[in-house]
């Protein structure tokens, strides 16, 4: 009897291993499992797709008609895009959070109309006042995709300001005797480096994506040569998706992980899309 | 209200042999408001060169936009502020050659140690060589020479600050200006860093303007103490003046613990409190009649154990030489007297003493 009693005692003091080590577990189960569901959501169709376009139609998609055009289109039309998105916005954000916070509130609302308003009203709208000149550039594509790209761009901008003591530092800056452009320069946008790399991700994947407006433009960017070939060659055309999403994601990566790594030495923050959290900047003393 | 010792014209006398340089610093009939909130009211202080002048206030007082203003991050409504007699306030931030050291640690962190020393000098066109030398030097002076090559995130605050410090100093500016640096840290490093602050400041006699909220911290450092309420200066001296002879009942109640004794007007002259009359301190009386407080220090109210006394020990603390006795006094009326801790052994909770002031004259304000 006492030696049951001790059995249950001990059982009570502490519970047994394994039952722990079970609910350590458990966790981790559930873990997987909505990582393999998640997986599997993203890659049967992906699967699905390389199995209908087979092998040989990879080789053949550099060799189709258009494509290096369409592909060059869009590789420029990114660099326009994110180029002007940057020159517009970083000043726009930094003067926003320097001198006129109180309107931080309403700048959210505005940059997230083109969310709301459809490409095709856009679109429409942008035709309706563009100059002849601009409606014969593709470039025109270009100041179109800065308005689609200004609400992700705005968001990581206005992230990575918040991470900052802004103020402090172009005060600290100022009393060195930095003019703001200076200030600027040297302090603000190196430590707003992962911020902006990731308004750039962002706005290349938008680019590389983007259907409706240059469909509507009558411009043959990569997304709708791959929606025209469709016609005369389906496998090649999933093939040339694949590619692209390939291409693209590779490209990603590699604006992220150099991002992580400069900023990383200087205690910066992650790459992340709209948030950025400042790896423990403050000493503990 | 500013007063004799004080007042706002009063330059730097007790600067000491240390100043050996920095210019004259005079703020002129200083007004700011924010909305309809005056943060500055006419505020008048000049600082003498290689003088440390600490502006101590409760929150909300003045204190930091005065030090904005003479940095030039903020500009005044009317007043003038003159660098060695010359007009800066046209004179953008960048320009007014103020090293500043900020409450938040400010250090760029996309640079070294040894970069965010140089920052300034490279404004200034010093070539590569010439400038981490120099930086060099800036960090060997803060004891931080090992830490050169790390970045601020690598930095404990203590050290930031440090580095703040030799950021601001790099420059060799006219001014330097301090807001509450000490503040995020913790005390034990605080107490060493404002040691270290003064001794520099000392050996470079840099002209410095020091903003804090903390007594200790002002009156430990400063050559001349300004209390600051209002946006106007209350007094400015030096702290053993500012400590024992306080021109006003907010400059008393603000530096130091003061106790508050219902006391009754004999004229202007005397007052009668505690069962016994003691003269008033000139000036202090002007202008009240009548029910008043008396305004003692710990250390000046007499206490001693008295059976049917007029006081009974609610505690005491021991504070090392002196042992702080608090006494109920009639009218539930609590008073803290500090008592040198050897006569304080008798002084046991409940015990019945007896509370006198002291017979030198005393401060007094109205009834609160």
């Amino acid at each position: 009897m006492a030696a049951v009693a001790d059995i249950a005692q001990a059982g009570t003091a502490a519970p047994a291993p394994r039952a722990v080590a079970r609910r350590r577990e458990r966790p981790q189960v559930w873990r997987w499992i909505v990582l393999i569901v998640v997986g599997l959501y993203f890659a049967i169709p992906l699967y699905a797709a390389f199995k209908f376009a087979g092998f040989k139609a990879f080789t053949k998609v550099f060799g189709q008609p258009g494509f290096s055009d369409a592909f060059t289109l869009s590789l420029r039309l990114a660099l326009v895009t994110t180029v002007i998105t940057l020159v517009l916005l970083v000043p726009t954000t930094v003067y926003v959070h320097l001198r006129l916070p109180g309107i931080r509130r309403l700048m959210e609302s505005v940059t997230i109309l083109p969310i709301v308003i459809p490409p095709i009203v856009l679109i429409v709208g942008v035709l309706e006042i563009s100059p002849g000149f601009l409606k014969a550039s593709p470039y025109l594509l270009g100041l179109e995709y800065v308005v689609l790209a200004m609400p992700f761009a705005y968001r990581s901008l206005d992230a990575g300001l918040r991470s900052l003591d802004l103020r402090t530092l172009v005060e600290a800056a100022g009393s060195l005797g930095a003019r703001m452009p200076v200030t600027l320069w040297r302090v603000i946008l190196p430590n707003l480096r992962t911020a902006m790399l990731s308004a750039v991700v962002l706005t290349v994947a938008l680019v590389l994506g983007e259907f409706t407006m240059a469909s509507l433009d009558l411009y043959q960017t990569f997304p709708v040569w791959i929606v025209n070939f469709e016609q005369s060659s389906g496998p090649v055309s999933v093939a040339a998706s694949l590619l692209a999403l390939i291409v693209t994601w590779i490209f990603l990566m590699v604006i992220a992980t150099l991002g992580n790594r400069r900023s990383g030495k200087a205690g910066g923050s992650a790459v992340t899309l709209f948030s950025v959290s400042r790896r423990d900047i403050g000493g503990s003393e | 209200m500013t007063t004799g010792t004080t007042a706002s014209e009063a330059t730097g006398s007790a600067t000491g042999g240390a100043a050996t340089g920095g210019a004259t610093v005079h703020l002129q009939d200083l007004s700011r408001a924010f909305g309809a909130t005056k943060a500055l009211d006419g505020l008048n202080l000049k600082i003498a060169p290689g003088e440390l002048v600490a502006l101590l206030g409760p929150s909300g007082c003045g204190k930091t936009t005065a030090l904005r203003i003479l940095a030039g991050f903020e500009t005044a409504d009317s007043g003038s502020v003159t660098v060695d007699g010359r007009d800066v306030s046209g004179i953008p931030a960048a320009r007014r050659d103020m090293g500043m050291v900020f409450q938040s640690y400010s250090l760029f962190p996309n640079m070294s140690a040894l970069d965010n020393v140089g920052f300034g000098l490279r404004m200034r066109k010093l070539a590569g060589a010439e400038r981490k030398r120099k930086a060099g030097e800036l960090l060997d002076m803060v004891g931080l020479a090992a830490q050169a090559g790390q970045y601020p995130h690598q930095l404990s605050g203590g050290q930031q600050q440090r580095v703040a410090l030799a950021r601001a100093l790099a420059i060799e500016p006219r001014v330097l200006l301090l807001d509450e640096p000490l503040s995020a840290l913790d005390a034990k490093v605080r107490l060493q860093l404002r040691e270290q602050i003064r001794s520099i400041q000392q050996r470079l006699g840099t002209t410095t303007l020091f903003v804090t909220h903390d007594q200790e911290e002002a009156l430990s450092m400063a050559d001349r103490v300004g209390v600051m309420s209002q946006g106007r200066l209350e007094q400015i001296a030096v702290p053993s003046e500012l400590y024992d002879s306080p021109a006003t009942a907010f400059v008393a109640e603000f530096v130091g613990t003061m106790n508050r004794v219902p006391g009754e007007l004999r004229g202007q002259r005397e007052v009668t409190a505690l069962g016994m009359t003691v003269p008033v301190q000139e000036g202090t009386a002007d202008g009240l009649v009548g029910d008043v407080d008396v305004l003692v220090r710990p250390e000046g109210l007499r206490v001693a154990a008295e059976p049917n006394g007029n006081g009974i020990v609610t505690d005491r603390t021991f504070l090392g030489s002196l042992t702080r006795v608090s006494v109920r006094l009639s009218g539930d009326l609590l008073v803290k007297i500090d008592k040198q801790s050897t006569e304080a052994a008798d002084m046991l909770p409940g015990t019945s003493v007896s509370v006198t002031l002291p017979s030198v004259a005393v401060l007094v304000a109205a009834r609160a």
